[in-house]
């Protein structure tokens, strides 16, 4: 099935049939690809931009996306079996080396999150955003879906457990993210709705209660535990510059390189986690829009690949990645915007910051050889 | 345990289907409800955040205008603004800096106490403003610094506008002065209109005109980041910047006339007193004293506690503007006012002599008043009585009149109110009556009006009050014949722009027309005799206006501070020099000049001095001698105005006439215009 194209006659067909060529031998697919190329280059020239002309920013960045294209490639080579198997040796090492940081671990920015190990910092937290959904499609690919409650409970302290103790470090924003990409496999490994429903209702109910029972203090107590990086007045800042900046843009923008806030430093955070603002700024709804139109495509083509393999864990694993994919833009657009609450989530392929790049485009070399194995695995 | 093996897998990939399908959805609502935002930020509140945007980046410098100057009649200027300089620290710039702020002091630029104070304030500001940290550098100050400039980096001199008042205490009741914005200025003014102005009118001409000297401040739009540090470059964000330019505050000028100020404040001599001199033709201030007076510049340059300290606790009270505040008895000063009264009422008869033994008697009571100094006067008519100030003969005069009649009189010749001078901040005086009395007094007993209290009032003592301003007002009144103008200092102001002159009409109130011109003819005769008779019937001036070249009309009083039980019956050669000063009498003199067409109209008053006729007599003298006569000793002819006199066309054509007096006494003769004392209040060029 991969060569029927070889058939067609015209020359053009014949030349595309040489690009997919090269990319099936890759275990590629070409409009993900294509879309990721697009987006990541678009958040190259609007860093270029937002770190005021900054060229060596720019090429590290470039260099990472190197690197995890190169994760990428590596990945989607990888038998969708052999991931399977060693997703829980992977989910163990990636626990264990979340507890090493506790202990050992290296303080960077009021936060432990680091290891040092030799040359290289690393951030066990990142793996875990791989780790935590590859060992919950493990798991629910050995048992028959939906699951039931000894099942979820399970699940419940898969995904708790390295949540909880990159929420120590703390970080608030991964643990949550890592949490969501478990969550959505067994969302879509079949979780009852009313189950959903209920476990919502309760969490609300628990808030409710919780913040009811508080005094103000207490209150603030809990809000700066749940989040100490920033003050309130300090993401207060925050969210009125990047408002600010969004909405002077205006349908158009303020032209390349022209966007007062984010050039005379009114916008924080301008290179990684605020970028959205300035490409707001700068290229206004139309720029965001455009980039908004990528990652729904990004989105939808995972979404269609997940949809296409053939087996549970495959199934569940590439649909999160794909969710994930979603939550990433949604909580980061959704905070710039003010729609969300302030945590530090970056946005995909655009923000500035090392491993988050890798992070994505390893989940999207696990995607693809996921999708693209499927011919090769017997079910 | 369940067969955990068998799976099915349609069924499988049908959950995750429905389930791919219901997250699409979810995504779909989700990225609508993103878009949905991003259309309310980017489209319906652009325009908000565009200018919130625009408010960010633009910060704006207020930029001072120029104070308006204040001048003489003659263009003399007496407050103008300095550029001074002053010290200033960029903390960013400076390496060292309590090192240098060390060296600073050794080079006598700082004092050592005020470092800790100076690095609080440095600390307390953002690290690249510019920071004051000397004001005020005299010239040596700036050169010492100017060659040792390369040792300090970061600090440097800058120019700045201050005020300056380079005659120093001269007519600082007049001129009044600025200082430091105050609390309690900010709530009367326009705060954005004075951002950026440093001092603001604090009393006189500088604060009752502070909105015309004032000006209008400008602004200068700087493109900042989002420390608040100016770009260097603002390229393509700095396009829509703008720039307005102040408006200097307009220039003021006065009535005064400096030399003959000069000459009333060296007159006094720093005695505690006050000098006001009128023009009785418009009204016009001539000369405004306060003695002893202060520097203003102390508080144009920022008045150190210490400084303010002193002169709050000077007991000779420099800060206190005796000339419109001050409160004091008229003594008999008011006696040709009160013979006015009584020949327009018809009471007294001018002719009659009255016998003066040296004490007057109310009939009926037993109580007797004595003449001051226990002089005998002998037989007196009104003439006499004004020109020797024979107490006996007002006793009875006052008595005559009653004090329903002079409670309504006193207030027609300027008493008992402000007189409206246009720099306000003057007391109303008092003049005392009986529904006063009834009013002010707690005690039932002493809510009555005693009869004895209206023979007080006959030679200006008892509750009477009034303020040297009033008391030159009244001059002026009596000079001009009726004719009542209200006091004014400032009398045109002057275009920085154009250099054109705005003239202000003199205020003219009105005319006491129930004065005959008889009445007039006498009263002035008798102010006249006062300075003009010898022995042996001497007027009381007659001795200090001798040998004058134009006829004065004058009018001598003595203000008892305390009865002469605490002094004794001390006459002027027998002991005067033993009461303790703060129990002499006030010394009053009035007058005007020359007599018939006066020019002049003065008020004297010197504290503590004794008696009128030696204590403010010759300050009257030499002012008027100033005003009037020219460098060879002549009287110069009229109208001896500088170039920054106001024309003389701008006085009302039309007199308006003051309501006539309540008709419980026979009407006023009608007016006559009285050949020998032309009408002064008409225009020059009609004499």
């Amino acid at each position: 099935m991969i060569y029927e194209e070889v058939s067609s006659e015209s020359r053009t067909r014949r030349t595309l049939t040489g690009a997919a060529r090269v990319l099936s031998a890759l275990r590629m697919d070409g409009p993900l690809v294509t879309a990721l190329a697009l987006t990541a280059a678009y958040g190259l020239v609007v860093l270029y931009s937002a770190s005021a002309e900054n060229l060596p920013m720019v090429l590290r960045t470039a260099m990472r996306l190197v690197l995890g294209t190169a994760a990428m490639l590596a990945l989607a080579r990888v038998s969708p079996n052999f991931l399977r198997r060693t997703s829980p040796w992977l989910y163990a090492i990636g626990v264990l080396l979340l507890l090493a940081v506790a202990v050992f671990g290296h303080t960077r920015l009021g936060a432990q999150r680091w290891l040092n190990l030799g040359p290289i910092r690393f951030q066990p937290s990142e793996l875990m955003k791989i780790a935590v959904p590859m060992m919950c499609a493990w798991y629910l690919h050995e048992r028959s879906l939906p699951p039931r409650w000894p099942n979820l409970l399970i699940l419940g302290a898969i995904i708790m457990v390295p949540a909880a103790l990159v929420a120590k470090e703390p970080d608030l924003g991964t643990a949550a993210l890592i949490a969501a990409a478990g969550a959505l496999v067994v969302f879509l490994g079949g979780l009852r709705v009313r189950v959903i429903v209920g476990m919502v209702l309760v969490g609300i109910a628990a808030a409710w209660f919780g913040l009811r029972f508080m005094h103000g203090y207490q209150r603030q107590r809990l809000l700066t535990f749940l989040n100490p990086q920033s003050d309130p007045l300090g993401a207060g800042y925050h969210i009125i510059q990047s408002q600010i900046a969004i909405g002077s843009g205006g349908v158009f923008g303020k032209g390349w390189m022209n966007g007062s806030q984010a050039q005379l430093d009114f916008l924080p955070e301008r290179t990684t986690d605020f970028i959205f603002a300035v490409i707001g700024e700068e290229f206004g709804l139309l720029g965001l829009a455009v980039l908004l139109l990528l990652y729904a495509f990004i989105i939808g083509r995972a979404l269609y690949l997940a949809v296409q393999t053939p087996d549970t864990f495959s199934r569940l694993l590439a649909g999160s990645v794909a969710l994930t994919f979603f939550v990433y833009v949604f909580i980061n657009a959704g905070m710039v915007t003010g729609l969300l609450p302030v945590v530090g989530v970056p946005l995909p392929l655009v923000s500035y910051g090392g491993s988050s790049v890798v992070t994505v485009l390893a989940g999207f070399g696990i995607l693809m050889s996921l999708h693209a194995h499927r011919k090769l695995m017997g079910s | 345990m369940s067969p955990v093996r068998i799976k099915d897998h349609w069924r499988e990939q049908r959950i995750f289907e429905r389930r791919s399908l219901f997250a699409g959805a979810a995504m779909a609502l989700l990225g609508l409800a993103l878009v949905g935002r991003l259309y309310l930020l980017q489209v319906a509140r652009h325009d908000y955040y565009s200018a919130l945007s625009q408010e960010n980046r633009v910060r704006t410098d207020p930029i001072p205008a120029a104070r308006g100057l204040i001048l003489d009649r003659n263009g003399e200027v007496i407050a103008s603004n300095q550029p001074t300089f002053q010290l200033e620290l960029i903390p960013d710039e400076v390496p060292d800096l309590r090192g240098s702020l060390r060296r600073l002091v050794k080079l006598g630029l700082l004092q050592a106490d005020d470092i800790p104070e100076l690095v609080r304030t440095i600390k307390s500001r953002r690290t690249f403003d510019n920071v004051p940290i000397r004001l005020h550098l005299s010239d040596d100050e700036v050169a010492r610094f100017a060659v040792r400039r390369f040792e300090f980096p970061g600090i440097d001199i800058t120019p700045e506008e201050a005020r300056w008042y380079p005659e120093g205490s001269l007519a600082v009741d007049a001129m009044g002065y600025v200082g430091t914005i105050s609390e309690k200025d900010l709530a009367h003014i326009d705060r954005a209109a004075y951002a950026g102005t440093a001092v603001i009118g604090k009393t006189g001409v500088e604060s009752a005109f502070e909105k015309q000297l004032h000006g209008t401040n400008g602004f200068r739009q700087t493109l900042v980041d989002a420390q608040g540090r100016p770009v260097p470059k603002p390229g393509v964000f700095g396009k829509d910047l703008e720039m307005k330019a102040p408006k200097p505050g307009d220039d003021l000028i006065l009535s005064l006339d400096l030399k003959i100020q000069k000459v009333a404040e060296a007159a006094l001599s720093g005695r505690e007193g006050a000098v006001v001199a009128l023009d009785p033709n418009n009204g016009d201030v001539i000369a405004l004293v306060s003695s002893p007076a202060f520097d203003p510049n102390l508080f144009a340059r920022g008045i150190t506690e210490k400084q303010y300290a002193a002169l709050e606790g000077n007991p000779d009270r420099p800060l206190y503007d005796r000339a419109l505040r001050g409160e004091y008895s008229s003594g008999s000063t008011i006696k040709p006012g009160l013979a006015l009264g009584a020949l327009t009422d018809g009471v007294i008869d001018p002719d009659k002599p009255v016998f003066c033994p040296g004490y007057y008697h109310l009939p009926g009571s037993r109580h007797i008043w004595h003449d001051a100094n226990h002089e005998h006067h002998g037989e007196t008519n009104l003439d006499l009585a004004i020109a020797r100030s024979c107490d006996v003969y007002f006793y009875g005069v006052a008595h005559e009149m009653g004090i329903d009649r002079i409670s309504e009189w006193l207030p027609l010749l300027g008493f008992g109110r402000p007189t409206g001078i246009d720099i306000g901040g003057e007391k109303p005086g008092l003049v005392p009556s009986r529904a006063w009395k009834e009013a002010h007094f707690a005690n039932p007993a002493n809510k009555v009006w005693f009869p004895g209290e209206t023979v007080n009032l006959g030679i200006g003592q008892g509750y009477f009050l009034v303020t040297p301003l009033q008391l030159a007002h009244y001059a002026s009144i009596l000079a001009s014949r009726g004719h009542i103008w209200q006091p004014r200092l400032v009398t045109g102001s002057r275009s920085p722009d154009t250099g054109k002159i705005k003239w202000l009409p003199p205020v003219y109130e009105g005319y006491l027309s129930n004065i005959s011109a008889d009445s007039w003819k006498r009263v002035i005769h008798g102010m006249v005799g006062a300075t003009t008779y010898g022995p042996p019937l001497t007027g009381t001036a007659w001795s200090v206006m001798r040998g004058s070249v134009y006829t004065i009309a004058g009018k001598t009083g003595t203000d008892q501070v305390v009865n002469e039980s605490v002094t004794g019956n001390l006459g002027e050669e027998n002991g005067f020099s033993k009461i303790k000063k703060q129990y002499r009498d006030n010394a009053w003199f009035i007058a005007f000049a020359p007599a018939e067409a006066p020019r002049i109209a003065i008020a004297v008053i010197v504290e503590h001095a004794g008696f009128g006729s030696t204590g403010a007599a010759p300050v009257a003298r030499k002012v008027m001698d100033a005003y009037l006569l020219g460098p060879d000793g002549k009287l110069l002819p009229a109208a001896p105005r500088g170039p920054y006199s106001e024309p003389t066309d701008l006085k009302p054509k039309a007199e308006p006439s003051l309501p006539p007096l309540p008709a419980s006494k026979p009407p006023a003769t009608q007016q006559v215009v009285d050949r020998a004392h032309p009408d002064p209040a008409a225009p020059p060029s009609a004499q």
